[in-house]
């Protein structure tokens, strides 16, 4: 206690030490009075009685130190005065130190905005409990490998297995909502009762589903999400018990799935509600063989690893494809974990921008490295004669190693004013694919992170120049420093690093001018169809007209048709199916030829994308027309089936013949015979990059109108999507919308997008990595500019007596010019050729990065000449700027000036 | 000078309290003569030792000072004693007596009988 209140008192006093330090002074002064006034009292001469007090006091300044040191903690005080030492040397020359921070600061920054997001994205893409137990589940059959589970099968396999304590199944689905306003979609997941607790999901408001309200049969209820249920009901917590209307059923709210929910795995995001599976009204869903799109998640047993699970997994599939051998043949259960099947795709990437970072950290290090290293040699002089003096080693080594702590510490401070910033522009570009995208921010593990890095390296670059100076004979160093020559050994260590800036600068931005190149050449790219012009958007009609109605819905789509024609500005019209290009999304087909027997199952059947349009989508898409005709109006429910297929299928299954007039047989409906009439251009379904490594490239067209009645109504009613042709495809869906409610006030339109909008989403990943590569690639050229640029100014500044002796000996302007410059771009050349090999390793590594599903370089050689020129030229470039301002100012010396001012 | 002893460790402060306690109020000076003078100058004390004693004392709370002014009309500061001192000294007092009793009774064994 007593000790502790003097410890404050003591750290006080560190503070109020000038006064503190008057007041000692006086105190001894009146000391020394009271005695002398004594000792001349007793008869002393004055010189005497002074001499004695001074005497038995024990020294004046002894006290005072005496006194001093039990004011303060004196190791603290040391640490101080080194730091303010420190700051005032900082201060004194503010060129250095500005661009050491600041320098520090980019490397710094960048690195912590970019852990911020691998700590989110790679290191927690699951905010749940015991994420690594998680599972995606998947069915795997020959064509796909992760296929949809069917419902009879989840139902056997969650039985069966005795690997998960919990197997649970979603399916993504829309609603539309009425009872308030118009109609509006609402988006959902059909989940079972054991999804939320599987996952460890609490509701926030009500409960989750009971085990069996989810079987086929049970009452309608459903769940909010927290989002939906604020901006829908303001957060009303009376909604629990109430009921809200979906496709015409009246559901009961049972609880509320709190908004910080997030999981985005396959086709799984946190929607608006969610419904149990068994409400779902499809009589597919009791199918064992159906495939509509329900995946699973699993989670493993305490105890049991992914590859018992699998055995497992593998008998009960077994088991079952003995028992079901139509359905189930070759069908087996694939299990991956969670983790991967979030971050598995953009893992890569982050990897790429990851090694992009420490390139720049690393350059922004040997920059301040190079800093450090020249004020040490041009301070060698002040810390011999310090030395000399009677300075311990351990006080200048603590006292450079204080100084550049505070100079990292600084950089440090700054760096995460960049990275809040950088961060929060990296989240705004993100694509939506980055998983828990909107959970980024700057952790307390990333402020960690941060200091850490900022103190090693301000440790590290202290602790060479320190431990050279403390290595050095005093007199050497006084001896060096008023000599002009010039040290090979620390030259060669700044050149070294020099050429390292300059290499790795080169790789980063040969690494970003080809993503550029790439996007360049995707943007160049045709996707097949024009997309300017073109508007997609879903339609929902009401149920009630059209439910269990084929014939009123075929009227009602011709209706809808005229209706949006109507629209000023709309020069086409055309519903279709899911098969929207671009998108994701796709509708199949399994054919057989004419002159084949038909294959016993689906495996063994001819595969090919199915577009489901109306007369109008090749003018609006304005796909080529190859050989034959398009559908026309004439085609018709009663007339022959035709169908048009694209220059893929045609070469596939048609080779050196015409395949016009040829008959195809179609599975789905019903073993239909339908005539080629057509052949158009392939479309790049899958997205500019990744159509061509797509396995599945057959194209094949049919009339909506010549579908049958039992197709034309999807189990959830009256649903299509709508591309239309429009003069201002970005402004014209309110029009759109207004006058389908005018129509009926019950259908609604959704989610418009141009394709532009849906082809730069499409390639919204890649922007992304291009837009931050090139970032770092620009920061690269900067800090090894600035390296550069201070390493040469350095040079200049030890040489300038010397340039000074050249000059008054005859030397010209011209020559000192070239002298330097030469020296500069012999740095910049060595680094530039080191750069360029170390370039073709790094980008041909790039060249195997997919990203999503094509390479990270698309559409130009990893060895691209026109990028490594172009590079190679900027990179010189900046690099001899950076040379001739010092130079420049090396040549413009006054040699009467400099030799006097020695 | 030779015959007169040195400060032992750590009893500095208990003199300084004590000193403060009988005399009230006083100057460093004027507690450095009290001390020798108590100790019927048998005590050769450094009187610059006195004042990092005195700061500690005051860091501990055990005494306040304040610039006054002496007999003699000299500025000077003056140390009192406080509740915390009073109380820090009953108490080392008493351990103090304890210890030299102690000693005390091996000095003289005769007692014990």
């Amino acid at each position: 206690m007593r000790a502790l209140r003097a410890f404050f008192h003591r750290l006080r006093g560190l503070f109020a030490r000038h006064s503190a330090q008057d007041d000692i002074a006086a105190e001894l002064e009146s000391h020394l009075q009271l005695h002398i006034d004594d000792n001349l009292r007793a008869g002393m001469t004055p010189q005497e009685a002074r001499r004695r007090a001074l005497v038995q006091l024990g020294g004046l300044e002894q006290t005072q130190q005496a006194v001093r040191e039990r004011r303060t903690l004196p190791w603290f005080e040391y640490l101080l005065q080194d730091l303010r030492f420190a700051l005032r040397q900082l201060r004194k020359s503010p060129g250095f130190t500005a661009v050491v921070i600041v320098t520090l600061a980019l490397g710094i920054g960048v690195n912590t905005a970019l852990f911020s997001i691998v700590n989110t994205v790679l290191l927690h893409p699951i905010d749940l409990p015991h994420p690594g137990e998680l599972l995606a589940v998947d069915a795997s059959k020959p064509n796909f490998e992760t296929g949809s589970i069917s419902y009879p099968n989840f139902l056997d396999w969650q039985r069966d297995n005795r690997s998960f304590s919990g197997l649970a199944i979603y399916r993504h689905v829309g609603f539309v909502m009425t009872g308030s306003g118009y109609s509006e979609r609402v988006r959902g997941n059909y989940v079972t009762s054991n999804f939320f607790p599987l996952l460890g999901v609490k509701p926030s408001l009500g409960r989750l589903f009971a085990a069996g309200e989810d079987e086929i049969g049970r009452a309608p209820i459903v769940m909010l999400g927290g989002g939906f249920w604020a901006r829908e009901f303001g957060s009303d917590p009376n909604i629990v018990g109430r009921s809200i209307t979906l496709d015409g059923r009246a559901y009961t709210v049972v609880g509320i799935i709190p908004a910080t929910f997030d999981l985005r795995v396959g086709g799984f995001l946190p929607e608006d509600i969610y419904v149990p599976i068994g409400q779902w009204q499809n009589e597919a869903l009791k199918l064992r063989g159906a495939g509509l799109g329900i995946h699973g998640i699993a989670r493993l047993r305490q105890g049991v690893t992914l590859a018992q699970a699998q055995a497992n997994m593998n008998n009960v599939t077994n088991h079952l494809a003995a028992v079901y051998p139509e359905e189930d043949r070759g069908l087996r259960a694939s299990l991956r974990p969670l983790r991967e099947a979030i971050v598995g795709n953009v893992r890569p990437v982050l990897f790429v921008l990851l090694a992009a970072v420490g390139f720049v950290l690393l350059i922004a290090c040997s920059n301040v490295a190079n800093l450090l290293l020249a004020r040490s040699s041009a301070r060698a002089q002040e810390f011999g004669v310090r030395i000399a003096l009677g300075a311990g080693r351990s006080r200048i080594v603590c006292q450079i190693l204080t100084e550049s702590t505070a100079l990292a510490l600084a950089g440090g401070a700054l760096a995460l004013v960049l990275a809040a910033w950088g961060t929060h522009a990296a989240v705004a570009l993100a694509p939506d694919t980055l998983p828990r995208a909107s959970h980024i921010q700057l952790s307390p593990a990333v402020l960690c992170f941060t200091f850490g890095v900022s103190f090693a390296v301000g440790i590290l670059f202290g602790l060479i120049p320190a431990w050279r100076v403390a290595a050095r004979q005093p007199q050497s160093a006084l001896r060096d420093a008023g000599s002009r020559t010039v040290h090979g050994s620390r030259h060669r260590t700044q050149d070294a690093l020099v050429v390292f800036q300059m290499a790795a600068a080169l790789v980063l931005l040969a690494g970003a001018g080809l993503m550029v190149r790439s996007l360049f050449a995707l943007y160049h790219t045709s996707p097949g169809f024009d997309p300017k012009g073109v508007l997609r958007f879903s339609v929902a009609g009401p149920d009630a007209l059209v439910l269990h109605n084929p014939v009123g819905a075929r009227a009602y789509a011709r209706s809808l048709d005229q209706q949006m024609r109507s629209v000023h500005g709309i020069s086409g019209v055309s519903l279709m199916g899911n098969d929207v290009p671009m998108t994701g999304d796709d509708d199949e087909e399994l054919f057989w030829l004419q002159n084949e027997a038909k294959p016993a199952d689906a495996n063994d059947m001819h595969w090919s994308l199915l577009y489901t349009v109306e007369p109008d989508y090749l003018r609006i898409m304005r796909i080529p027309l190859l050989r034959g005709r398009w559908f026309a109006d004439a085609d018709r429910a009663d007339t022959p089936h035709v169908i048009v297929i694209d220059e893929n299928l045609a070469r596939q299954f048609f080779p050196n013949t015409d395949p016009i007039g040829k008959i195809v047989n179609l599975t789905n409906p019903d073993n239909i015979q339908a005539t080629v009439i057509g052949v158009v251009g392939h479309v790049l379904h899958w997205g500019l990059d990744s159509d061509g490594s797509s396995s599945l490239r057959a194209q094949l067209y049919i009339d909506l109108g010549q579908l049958a009645d039992s197709q034309f109504l999807s189990k959830s009613g009256f649903f299509w999507n709508v591309a239309v042709r429009a003069d201002h495809p970005d402004t014209v869906f309110p029009e759109i919308q207004s006058s389908l409610r005018q129509m009926n006030a019950s259908q609604v339109a959704w989610r418009p997008l141009t394709m532009n909008q849906i082809i730069a989403g499409s390639l919204a990943a890649r922007r992304f990595s291009m837009i931050l590569l090139g970032a770092f690639a620009a920061l690269a050229l900067l800090l090894a500019s600035v390296g550069l640029y201070g390493v040469i100014s350095y040079l200049v500044g030890q040489r300038t007596q010397e340039m000074a002796i050249r000059m008054a000996l005859g030397a010209d302007r011209g020559r000192v010019l070239r002298l330097v410059m030469r020296r500069g771009a012999a740095l910049a050349g060595i680094g530039v050729a080191v750069g360029t090999v170390a370039a073709l390793l790094v980008t041909r590594l790039m060249a195997s990065v997919s990203l999503e599903k094509s390479s990270m370089i698309y559409g130009v050689h990893p060895w691209d000449p026109i990028t490594m020129i172009g590079v190679i030229a900027i990179l010189t470039s900046v690099a001899l700027l950076a040379c001739y301002v010092p130079a420049r100012r090396a040549a413009s010396v006054d040699p009467m000036r400099a030799l006097r001012s020695e | 000078m030779g015959d007169k002893a040195d400060v032992w460790q750590g009893t500095l402060a208990l003199m300084v309290l004590k000193t403060l306690e009988t005399m009230g109020p006083q100057h460093g000076y004027g507690i450095a003569r009290r001390i020798e003078q108590t100790s019927g100058n048998l005590l050769s004390l450094n009187y610059g030792t006195l004042y990092p004693a005195l700061l500690k004392l005051e860091q501990e709370c055990a005494i306040v000072s304040e610039w006054g002014t002496s007999d003699n009309n000299r500025k000077a500061k003056f140390y009192r004693l406080t509740r915390v001192g009073r109380k820090m000294l009953e108490r080392e007092e008493r351990s103090w007596q304890q210890a030299t009793a102690i000693v005390g009774r091996f000095l003289s064994p005769s007692e014990e009988s």
